[in-house]
């Protein structure tokens, strides 16, 4: 086999590397690792112990005396609170979340084309406005959407919208949807007009005289292009909505909740309940955890594009 | 819509997911049609932008819910498409053209309108009303802010403060010198996972994680910090019962989640920098320190600032942590915090939860001008 250029340079760049990797620097890597390691692996080592082991013995005493149950995760995914299981919880944050990450980027990427591909006046002013809108925190939001939600809207004496129904019940999801749908787009359209921008101008010119429309060059060049860039924020907004507890606090009640608040509402009282918390938790970060192993490189790539929403 | 939602609502949660997902890329699938034949030429087309122009605006209010009885609004909406297709039939760069343009503009930027330009300047307006949101009372709910000692306002906006000077330097400061190390160490990256992996774990699963490691109780200790103590011969602390230490415990909550995203975009900066650079510095001599403080970090300490202002932003709003661990109790709570328990007082506190908000808003804007200014300067 001869060696190509490429491989014997990456070779030679992966020698470089060698010297210049240093054993403190190694030793500090590590020991900072474990540190942020031990937390997370203390209470899932708790989760399998047994529910008397968790509160009579500290977990580092699991090592020496292993006994190992998977009861307290058949217990939790079958506890009731609120009226609904933890299992439901579960399928409940599922059902916010998908819809969720989808709608504001089909929504987002709409905007975004016609700022990027459309001359029109006042689109820089439109893009920056919406840029802006990032500086809006959540907290600001929350009241009156709930008062619209409830209230409906009404002007000028006429009932323009009468609300969801009023209990949260009634109208399902759609509260949470909507809400988590409306906050996440400026920064999802911020970044897919950056992806669609990016488009060169000859691919679009050449489309254009080929006779496309903006439709079709919406869905068939501009949309496929920019894949890469909504899976990234994509994977972005699964996690944050996955992982949201202040709009599933506002907006869902009983039936609807999401585990997160279940988790939260647990901790409050039943915080001495560890075999819950333990394996509530646990339940709680598997499906983040995959996606975000499995997905790691896009995720990445979407942080340092600017995903990041505080 | 309403009808449709709640019907939704009546079906198992996995029937759910399909179905709405379905009607909302036929919706969307629509809008991309219409845009692709508005700008068609021929009468027939014609005819089409017109009834699309007029009928789209009504279509919505009627999907809205708005009462048959309310035809004037009907007819508002009829009028503004009817504007529109004026307009458009005249525009100088074609038929369809504005039409195509409001299609794809539209839902979002009704959304955006309806979600948050509106609710920011309802909050601003309630932050100067009392708590019926009637009455017109000036200053008086900052004024109850800055002087409510023990009912939260105060305590709240001391410790944000408190929050937002440790929180981002300490995140910042770990992930910097952790990417440094694993820069220069193998198993780079499992390394790096092991930090990175808080970002998908909640902070709601995070507070959990920590409340469990702070436990305290008489007897044989379950938390890790207070087996410590046992084994140093110490007495073992109710930690987030004593303030102000409860504070900076779970401060390290968010640092323990952030200081993963600091060490990936810094780890990424530190990456590209020039090699020249540091190679041409050890041939002349300079010691690891110095490179660390004359190269590396000149080098990227824009990068530095931009990670350092992102982690102040989400520690200025902070709700999870707060939320899961203590409830606000023994001096914990936040401005993120405050804002929500305020409003689930009863009777609500709408004014002072609003005033709470464009707190929080008013203390955002610096991080995110500066942030906005460095974006414009690097472009």
């Amino acid at each position: 086999m001869t060696i190509t250029p490429i491989a014997k340079s990456a070779r030679v760049a992966k020698r470089s590397h060698r010297t210049l990797s240093s054993p403190w620097a190694t030793a500090g890597a590590i020991i900072l690792a474990a540190i942020w390691t031990v937390p997370t692996l203390g209470l899932f080592v708790s989760s399998f112990r047994p529910a008397a082991d968790i509160t009579t013995s500290g977990w580092w005493t699991f090592f020496a005396h292993p006994a190992v149950t998977a009861q307290n995760y058949v217990q939790t995914w079958n506890f009731v609170s609120s009226g609904i299981t933890v299992s439901q919880t579960l399928l409940n944050s599922l059902t916010i979340t998908l819809p969720a990450a989808l709608f504001p980027i089909m929504l987002a990427l709409l905007i975004a084309y016609a700022i990027a591909w459309m001359d029109f006046r006042g689109r820089h002013v439109l893009f920056v406005a919406i840029f802006a809108l990032q500086i809006v925190p959540l907290q600001m939001l929350l009241v009156p959407l709930l008062k619209l939600y409830t209230g409906g809207v009404t002007l000028f004496g006429v009932q323009v919208f009468p609300g969801f129904a009023a209990n949260s019940l009634g109208s399902g999801f759609a509260q949470v949807w909507i809400t988590h749908t409306m906050s996440a787009l400026p920064l999802a359209t911020f970044m897919l007009h950056n992806a669609l921008a990016s488009i060169p101008g000859e691919v679009m010119e050449a489309a254009q005289i080929d006779g496309a429309g903006h439709g079709q060059i919406f869905l068939r060049l501009a949309l496929p292009l920019a894949v890469p860039t909504i899976a990234s924020y994509a994977i972005f907004q699964f996690l944050w909505v996955w992982n949201d507890l202040l709009v599933a606090t506002i907006f869902t009640s009983g039936q609807n909740a999401p585990i997160t608040k279940i988790l939260a509402d647990l901790s409050g009282v039943k915080g001495q309940d560890w075999y819950l918390l333990t394996a509530g938790t646990f339940l709680a970060v598997i499906i983040p955890l995959l996606v975000f192993f499995a997905l790691q490189r896009f995720f990445v790539r979407g942080l340092l594009a600017g995903a990041t929403k505080g | 819509m309403q009808a449709f939602f709640s019907w939704l609502s009546g079906l198992p949660q996995l029937a759910q997911i399909p179905i709405v997902i379905l009607a909302f890329l036929l919706v969307v699938g629509l809008i991309i049609l219409l845009i692709d034949v508005a700008p068609r030429p021929g009468k027939a087309y014609t005819w089409l932008r017109l009834a699309l122009a007029v009928g789209v605006p009504v279509g919505v209010l009627a999907l809205l819910g708005l009462e048959r009885g309310a035809a004037p609004v009907f007819l508002l909406g009829a009028l503004l498409g009817g504007g529109l297709f004026l307009l458009d039939a005249r525009s100088a760069k074609g038929h369809g053209r504005l039409i195509q343009l409001a299609l794809f503009v539209s839902p979002a930027l009704l959304l955006l309108l309806v979600g948050l330009v509106w609710p920011t300047v309802r909050t601003i307006v309630s932050a100067f009303l009392d708590k019926t949101g009637t009455t017109f009372v000036g200053l008086d709910n900052f004024v109850w802010i800055f002087k409510s000692g023990g009912s939260g306002g105060l305590t709240s906006l001391v410790n944000t403060i408190i929050w937002v000077l440790i929180a981002p330097i300490a995140a910042t400061a770990i992930g910097l010198v952790y990417a440094l190390w694993v820069d220069r160490s193998r198993g780079e990256k499992i390394l790096k996972l092991l930090i990175f992996m808080p970002m998908a774990i909640s902070l709601v699963g995070a507070s959990i994680i920590f409340k469990f490691l702070y436990d305290y109780r008489q007897g044989n200790q379950i938390g890790l910090l207070n087996q410590v103590m046992v084994s140093l011969g110490l007495t073992p602390v109710n930690w987030l019962q004593s303030y102000p230490l409860n504070m900076f415990l779970l401060i390290i909550i968010l640092v323990w989640a952030q200081a993963g995203f600091a060490m990936v975009i810094l780890s990424a900066a530190i990456k590209g920098i020039p090699t020249e650079l540091p190679e041409a510095a050890q041939i002349d001599g300079a010691t690891a320190a110095k490179q660390f403080f004359y190269i590396t970090i000149p080098t990227i300490r824009p990068t530095i600032v931009v990670v350092w202002i992102t982690i102040s932003i989400t520690s200025l709003k902070v709700y999870d942590i707060i939320a899961v661990t203590t409830a606000g109790f023994n001096n914990t709570s936040v401005l993120g915090y405050e804002m929500v328990r305020q409003f689930s007082l009863f009777p609500p506190q709408s004014g002072h939860s609003a005033a709470l908000a464009v707190l929080i808003f008013v203390l955002v804007i610096p991080f995110i001008a500066y942030n906005a200014r460095s974006l414009g300067r690097q472009a």
